[in-house]
């Protein structure tokens, strides 16, 4: 399979490259298939490729000295990771894993920075995409500093909760954020850390309050 | 199951991408949800779609064998 012009210009680090330019830049691009569950980079660890998805999805995420996964990013086609460690020389920050089979377009740093080199514009594209991952960064720092949606979340599970006897309406991660006047990601987080804390237990189907007293000392603590 | 809104969905077929269990598979170039006991509701499927178009709906209930 030969790397696609077309699917170049939908990557924002290409973003306003003529034909020719994208062509230039594609020819120093390889191709890497991975399998599901695939860790495709270790955190700590160096990393010499910035990767682009051309299909499927990889999670990056950082893991803690017991085991807790805290997932930054998901990145979908267009999208890469590794931007960081390529551009400080550092070690990765993160890891990335396969979601699904993925189809991944690589370059290596020496590669990039030749292009940067010779293209003004993909210069200017990484300041934006560099801006766009700070931004998000700052975003998930606000998430989870601020420990009162928790306490939101935590409300809405006590005043939607039935007792089995009644059927009761079914709720999404998505219906729960806009009750509590956030985002998906930060309610999946929330129910997750709930769940770490034995308040409830997350079922097929369910959401089992395990220990209302905790759910309410959270709700009084956001308060 | 997890549930596809047909509306939003585009059938770009991350949610298949990440399936584990074959709950979600393309049958004639359309995401469709298959009824399978193996899902474990993961919700992977929900974290990568991009359109918000297919949720896990949860009920929420007091678990009686745990409560003081």
């Amino acid at each position: 399979m030969t790397i696609q012009r077309e699917f170049l210009e939908s990557i924002p680090y290409f973003t306003g490259l003529n034909a020719t330019e994208l062509d230039s830049v594609r020819h120093l691009m390889f191709e890497r298939t991975v399998d599901r569950n695939e860790i495709i980079q270790f955190e700590s660890e160096s990393a010499e490729t910035l990767f682009f998805i051309t299909s499927g999805a990889v999670k990056v995420f950082k893991t803690s000295s017991e085991g807790k996964e805290q997932i930054l990013s998901i990145a979908r086609p267009g999208g890469s990771f590794n931007d960081i460690a390529i551009f400080d020389d550092g070690p990765s920050p993160a890891s990335a894993q396969a979601m699904g089979p993925v189809l991944l377009y690589g370059i290596s740093r020496n590669e990039l920075q030749t292009i940067l080199r010779e293209h003004p514009q993909v210069a200017l594209n990484t300041i934006k995409v560099l801006a766009d991952r700070t931004r998000q960064l700052v975003e998930l720092v606000e998430d989870l500093s601020f420990r009162h949606v928790i306490g939101r979340v935590a409300k809405i599970l006590l005043e939607q909760a039935g007792d089995g006897t009644s059927p009761r309406p079914r709720l999404t991660q998505q219906d729960m954020a806009a009750m509590a006047g956030t985002v998906r990601e930060v309610v999946a987080r929330s129910l997750k850390a709930l769940e770490e804390e034995g308040a409830i237990r997350l079922e097929r189907h369910q959401i089992k309050i395990a220990d209302k007293e905790i759910l309410e000392d959270m709700v009084t603590a956001s308060v | 199951m997890p549930q596809i809104d047909a509306d939003k969905c585009d059938n770009c077929g991350l949610c298949v991408s990440v399936c584990d269990c074959g709950a979600l598979v393309y049958i004639e170039d359309t995401v469709t949800v298959i009824e399978t006991h193996t899902c474990g509701w993961c919700m992977m499927c929900e974290a990568v779609c991009p359109l918000g178009a297919l949720t896990c709906p949860f009920e929420i209930m007091f678990d009686e064998t745990t409560q003081p």
